[in-house]
């Protein structure tokens, strides 16, 4: 594979996956559209497609400074989760008892219900970055820890015998054998998360925040204008698919090996 | 007379109730090949994960160079029963990981390794992975990462128990070229009884489990051996599977 033709062929792979689902949503969008404006509803009860987008269009300095702030909120927290559950899934890898110790402690923290538990923390943490970013970690924390102590455990037997007959240290033999055999399973962790993620800072916001598509979306409905709570529905999902693809785009960086099959000499 | 290299004497395992070595007595003297046969489950990868200190013998002595062996000593080159190539690596830096281990920056374990490709079958494919390589030629990769350590002896479990009947015959009459060549000193298990006669000075052939040494067989002949239409192999080989399949007489 020569480096020039891949942009294409890139190209023309999303098409192919990606056509059947746009003509899914276009139809969605225009049956809606056609629907609103045969029957008549009021814009405030169902607004039309055509008026989300004009909406959304005259308000998108704000959707803009809002979406960022929820990004932000997103990228911190999330950040500060990952790094805590790589140390974390470390630690347990090399003692195991921690593991019990530990275990249903995080396993009650993913039993909270986000309705309870946002206001609390905003109360606890105020109306700043802080709370979102405490939100974000709660939500992801635990189903990245679990991915990457899984990871390990996938490690070939094999490989690990071979290691330890060559002299490796048990340190070694992390680095060179169990944290590679992790990274599947690390990256589908990472797309499921990040997804949760935007929707924990969300929340968060909706809660009480001074910025944010959360407190964005509050404020629209409670001013009864359903559009742009749908414009600023449509920028955070846009937002999470883009993160998605991020997070694509780096799993194919960081495991070349995994998409040689085609290329076989 | 000078010690064996190795020398395993009463040698007893269990895993829980399992009695897997009843009592292994076998030697192996240095520039020997030295087989090991027996049933599946007999108990075969167990003898050499003793020797590599993944798990330790209930009783019995295991000496190398006449000495007890020890878990830090590293004696050994092992191949697992798997080929155990990391999918990550690329098959240049999956030979390398022994010397890796042992110390020598990628580089040098690449110089190191790097001439050996042509003679292992494997020039023009060191940077692949081994996803895009045959399962021949992943068991020499695995091979050279298996001699490159320069360790006095070779444990090798299995090595072409995966491939198919033809890839594995192409594969024993190269090893057998291979190792007339190097003269390693080789302990090979297998359940493949052409593969042990063809390539072995000696055969242990083991019971079912619990494992003892049932038969011990002397291959008299000259390396390499060709293996087709040999009448002398063919007398020996057909006397072990009269042994393996008969194992009361
Ligand atoms: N770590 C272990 N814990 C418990 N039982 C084990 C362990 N390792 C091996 N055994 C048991 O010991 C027996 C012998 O296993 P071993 O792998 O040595 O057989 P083998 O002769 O190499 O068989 P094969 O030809 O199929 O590879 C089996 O019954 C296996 O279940
Ligand atoms: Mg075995």
């Amino acid at each position: 594979m020569s480096n020039s033709s891949a942009a294409p062929r890139l190209l023309a792979r999303f098409f192919r996956h990606a056509g059947p689902a746009v003509a899914s949503v276009s139809a969605l969008i225009l049956g809606w559209e056609a629907y609103v404006q045969l029957s008549g509803i009021s814009p405030t009860a169902l607004p039309a497609p055509s008026r989300i987008i004009v909406q959304g269009f005259e308000q998108r300095e704000a959707l803009a400074r809002h979406s960022l702030a929820t990004l932000q909120a997103t990228t911190f927290g999330f950040a500060s989760s990952l790094t805590a559950a790589f140390l974390f899934s470390i630690l347990i890898d090399f003692f195991r008892p921690l593991r019990r110790a530990l275990f249903p402690v995080f396993i009650i923290t993913q039993t909270l219900p986000l309705v309870a538990i946002a206001p609390l923390i905003v109360l606890w943490f105020g109306f700043g970055l802080t709370p979102k970013i405490v939100l974000v970690a709660l939500v992801t924390f635990f189903p990245m820890l679990v991915a990457l102590a899984q990871g390990y455990e996938a490690t070939d037997r094999d490989i690990s015998a071979l290691l330890d007959s060559m002299g490796a240290s048990r340190w070694r033999i992390f680095v060179m054998a169990r944290l590679p055999s992790a990274l599947p399973y690390f990256f589908a962790g990472l797309r499921i998360s990040i997804t949760y993620a935007v929707v924990g800072a969300i929340f968060a916001e909706y809660a009480g925040a001074a910025r944010g598509l959360g407190i964005y979306i509050l404020n629209a409905k409670n001013n009864f204008r359903p559009d742009l709570v749908l414009a600023a529905v449509f920028v955070s999902a846009t937002l999470t698919l883009l993160l998605f693809g991020a997070t694509v785009l780096l799993q194919r960086a960081a495991m070349p090996w995994t998409r040689l099959t085609e290329t076989r000499p | 007379m000078s010690p064996a290299r190795l020398q395993l004497q009463n040698l007893c395992k269990s895993f829980g109730p399992t009695k897997v070595l009843a009592d292994i007595n076998l030697s192996v003297q240095p520039g020997e090949f030295v087989s090991v046969l027996g049933p599946s489950g007999a108990g075969k990868s167990t003898i050499l994960h003793l020797l590599t200190g993944a798990s330790s013998p209930d009783a019995g002595q295991m000496l190398f160079d006449g000495q007890p062996l020890s878990r830090a000593s590293h004696r050994f080159a092992f191949m697992p029963q798997g080929d155990a190539l990391m999918p990550w690596r690329r098959i240049i830096d999956n030979t390398t990981l022994g010397l890796e281990v042992q110390g020598f920056s990628r580089e040098a374990a690449r110089a190191m390794v790097a001439p050996l490709f042509a003679e292992f079958g494997l020039a023009g494919f060191e940077n692949h992975y081994p996803a895009q390589l045959s399962g021949g030629m992943r068991q020499r990769a695995a091979l050279l990462r298996t001699v490159v350590q320069e360790r006095p002896m070779l444990l090798l479990d299995e090595p072409f128990g995966a491939l198919d009947a033809l890839t594995r015959a192409q594969m024993q009459r190269w090893l057998a070229t291979m190792w007339t060549r190097h003269r390693w000193t080789v302990l090979l298990i297998t359940h493949d009884v052409r593969e042990a006669v063809l390539l072995s000075d000696r055969i242990y052939v083991l019971s079912a489990r619990p494992a003892r040494v049932a038969h011990e067989f002397q291959v008299p002949l000259d390396h390499p051996r060709q293996g087709i239409g040999s009448p002398a192999l063919a007398d020996i080989e057909a006397e072990i599977l009269q042994t393996l399949l008969n194992p009361e007489d």
